[in-house]
């Protein structure tokens, strides 16, 4: 049986996981970002459903957010982080092509947007604190509602901080010519997770 | 493609280069999985020694409870009543007590043990790698999970105590600080510690599932590798994915202790007979919150973390059955479709711990079901390996001692599961010593026989030395003895209605007859508790003093063992070997010698039957 006939036998499933290379193709530094991406976004989840059990249990009516929040405000904060994706994601396309200024250009961008993400996150704090919202309650009705709120906005916060700090660090990186490609693509995928989960904090306690 | 498949040679060569590193660089902060291997495992053992000595002291407390122990209270002055002859322990001591056994014991031993452990001695050399994908997360890890222990250690001398709220530290006790002392400071270090060890397991669980998904060596194909890799897989997924669920929790905790929240605690909450009222004096400080979601996402976490604790156990018992029985494993590939039924059922069936919460019947009927159901693949598990057995020729040495009791105990706690799984006889069963008895003989118990099973068997490979023999024996059947001896007894009074974690159970008239028992239950504890010390002199004395280890002394098959005892830095001093077949190839009747390894090449016949069958037949 000459090499070629053989290597026709292997079947798919052989070919990709039969040892010795990656089964996705993928880097382990890339492998190891999207495990750590299921189990953040788990942490997500678990404060989520959190929220919708102390919101169904809950026994004073819910508020309708609309009155609380100004959505189009809300809807302005969720183009901001979605455009800051989209300028992430040439960011990366950018460093793979090797075109080290249209990059560093986009990651900029990116961080631009993210600063004005938290600014009008602050706004949005500060001035619902000044309406009343507290930990402890407020003026709309139970007071799960502000809790669930504040942490659940807070934490998305400051992963979008921590990502903040990330893309910094890389953005330092990549003109002083030291961030491979791939350096970017990581910052990228945590930057996409980060705006994934705000769609769904936005949809899930802001629409819903 | 091709500087990935260069890069564990680079990863060798330079680790050649770094060869002379300080000492601190080499034995401390080392990037080395065997070195954080072995300190994760001492660190538990340590760990262990601590939780074990306050299992002794509850087991005196329910054989004596209104003893004056005069030594303890010098010794725990915190713990026990002194001054007019009294020595009696506190009732909030006893609830400390086996509070932090619970929690040391489930998380930062037999977590910590078999998984942070031998999961770091054993998958780069198991899969064929140079070291974890990523070294320094590793002893990040490590260190990480270093800072937790001291954390909860701590936790004993902080104001009024340690956590006294139970290891699932249910809310409102856990999050009023005034519900027991215990629950002041001690509580919240007992939070900073648990999700100080989440974050170290969530870093090594990231390195364990990159190392086995992208670092196998070439041939190792899913269905070759050995069956402890497999857990140690599962394992890590399970972490990964259920760990996140208590770090929510855990925050939300924080935030009702002490930020105001109320995402656990409900309105008009009485404490100390006052009612718990905000700061205008006339509603209530919390209003609207629900314990159940504590609860919920607690054992959406706590299912599948005994099975973190159980499968490395199992995966251990069929890689040494085998071995000693000189047998293939029977049902290689539904012991492998069994790990993954546990593993995958876990998350779906964590309401049967709260059967009487009060959830609806229709949901407990399906917790129930769903429980039941995993009978299934463990009956898989436990008649595969007694296929194995049969018509073996059995080599008794210790790691096959210790195999066949995870076997006994797997099988004993088994059979009580389906009792507890249904919700009608879980009624009356649930928080009795019944339970108590279940979780000891299968979880804790299986756990811990695993980790002793494959601490004499893999000794080879963190110190190049054998384990004694002789002390070993001993050591299993005074633990086997009495294991039983503390754990069987346990359902028997269960039944008779003994709650767990009732601190004198003799104030009540229908359980003083059971005082006898529970006196037999202690005797059998403190001698369990004792030939520990068997152990652990052997442990050390083997690892300094015993006999030098061959490269596979016990003639088994896994990559492992075709490397030194212990293996030098970077594993395989020359290429890493090539797996050609699957790790249990023993007495085929092909080959003139009894077992033949995964990395030897296949005969000439062999090839001509693969090119005819196809390509899976070596993988059975």
């Amino acid at each position: 049986m000459t090499q070629a006939e053989a290597a026709a036998h292997v079947p798919a499933l052989e070919a990709h996981w039969g040892g010795g290379a990656s089964p996705f193709g993928a880097t382990w530094q890339k492998t190891m970002m999207w495990i750590f991406i299921v189990t953040d976004g788990l942490l997500f989840s678990g404060l989520l459903c959190g929220y919708g059990f102390v919101r169904h249990v809950s026994p004073v009516p819910w508020p309708h957010q609309s009155e609380v929040f100004s959505i189009p405000f809300i809807a302005l904060m969720t183009f901001i982080l979605i455009t800051s994706s989209m300028t992430m994601g040439t960011a990366v396309t950018a460093a793979r092509l090797g075109d080290r200024r249209r990059a560093i250009n986009n990651l900029i961008f990116t961080i631009v947007g993210g600063f004005s993400f938290l600014a009008c996150q602050a706004y949005e704090w500060t001035h619902l604190i000044r309406e009343g919202a507290r930990l402890t309650g407020n003026p709309w009705g139970p007071p799960q509602f502000t809790q669930s709120f504040f942490i659940l906005t807070g934490f998305h916060g400051s992963h979008v901080f921590s990502g903040l700090v990330i893309l910094i660090i890389t953005v330092i990186r990549a003109a002083m010519g030291k961030t491979p490609a791939q350096g970017v693509e990581l910052a990228g995928l945590y930057w996409h997770f980060v705006d994934l989960v705000w769609v769904f904090i936005f949809t899930l306690f802001y629409l819903l | 493609m091709t500087d990935m498949a260069h890069a564990p040679e680079a990863h060798a060569a330079e680790a050649h280069a770094h060869a002379e590193e300080a000492f601190i660089w080499k034995y401390v902060f080392s990037k080395n999985h065997r070195v954080i291997g072995i300190q994760y495992y001492v660190t538990a053992m340590v760990m262990a020694l601590v939780a074990g000595l306050l299992a002794m002291l509850i087991r005196l407390q329910l054989a004596w409870p209104q003893r004056d122990w005069g030594v303890l209270a010098k010794l725990f002055p915190m713990g026990y009543d002194v001054g007019g002859g009294f020595g009696v322990m506190r009732p909030e001591f006893y609830a400390m007590l086996f509070t932090m056994h619970g929690t040391i014991m489930v998380f930062f031993v037999l977590s910590t043990a078999p998984v942070s452990g031998f999961g770091n001695i054993l998958i780069p050399l198991q899969a064929g790698a140079r070291d974890m994908a990523f070294p320094f997360l590793n002893g990040l890890s490590y260190w990480t999970f270093f800072v937790g222990c001291v954390v909860i250690l701590s936790s004993f001398f902080v104001g009024a105590g340690a956590a006294a709220g139970g290891w699932t530290a249910y809310p409102p006790l856990s999050a009023l600080k005034g519900a027991v002392p215990g629950s002041e400071t001690g509580q919240t270090f007992w939070i900073i510690g648990m999700v100080f060890f989440i974050a170290s397991f969530t870093m090594g669980g990231l390195n364990f599932v990159t190392t086995i998904i992208n670092l196998r060596t070439k041939g190792l194909t899913p269905l070759r590798m050995p069956m402890t890799l497999w857990a140690m897989f599962l394992v890590a997924v399970l972490g990964l994915l259920a760990f996140p669920a208590l770090v929510a929790a855990c925050l939300m905790l924080i935030f009702d202790r002490h930020f105001g929240t109320s995402f656990f605690l409900p309105t008009g909450l009485v404490l100390n007979n006052v009612p718990l009222l905000g700061p205008d004096g006339k509603t209530f400080l919390h209003q609207g919150g629900s314990p159940l979601l504590w609860q919920h996402l607690f054992w959406f976490l706590g299912h599948p973390e005994v099975y973190i604790l159980m499968l490395p156990a199992l995966g251990f018992t069929s890689d040494i059955l085998v071995t000693f029985a000189r047998k293939p494993l029977f049902g290689y590939k539904s012991m492998v479709g069994a790990l993954w039924a546990i593993a995958g059922l876990s998350f779906i069936v964590w309401g049967h711990h709260m059967f009487v919460s009060g959830m609806n019947p229709y949901l407990g009927m399906a917790f129930a079901v769903g429980t039941i159901l995993i009978a299934v693949p463990s009956a898989v598990k436990v008649f595969n390996w007694l296929a194995t057995l049969r018509g073996a020729r059995i080599r008794f040495n210790t790691p096959m001692l210790w195999a066949v009791g995870v076997v006994s105990l797997f099988i004993s706690g088994g059979l009580s599961g389906v009792w507890l799984a249904q919700s009608a006889p879980d009624i009356q069963l649930h928080d009795t010593m019944f339970v108590a008895a279940h979780f000891h003989l299968i979880m804790a118990g299986a756990a811990l026989f695993g980790v002793f099973g494959a601490t004499s068997y893999w000794f080879p490979k963190m110190f190049g030395r054998m384990m004694n023999d002789t002390l070993g024996k001993a050591h299993f059947w005074f633990t086997f003895v009495t294991y039983y001896g503390t754990f069987f007894p346990m359902h028997y009074i269960g039944i008779a209605g003994h709650l767990r974690r009732i601190y004198d159970p003799y104030q009540y008239e229908f359980l003083k007859p059971l005082q006898p028992i529970n006196q037999l239950i202690t005797i059998s504890a403190l001698i369990l508790g004792s030939s520990q010390i068997l152990f652990f002199v052997n442990f050390f004395w083997s690892a300094f003093a015993g006999k030098k280890a061959t490269e596979n002394p016990w003639q088994a098959n896994g990559l492992e063992w075709t490397t030194a005892s212990p293996p030098p830095h970077g594993n395989w001093p020359g290429p890493i070997p090539e797996v050609h077949r699957w790790p249990y190839e023993y007495a085929n009747p092909d080959f003139p010698k009894d077992h033949v390894m995964q990395h030897e090449p296949l005969t000439a016949a062999e090839m001509e039957v693969k090119a005819a069958e196809g390509p899976s037949r070596h993988e059975h």
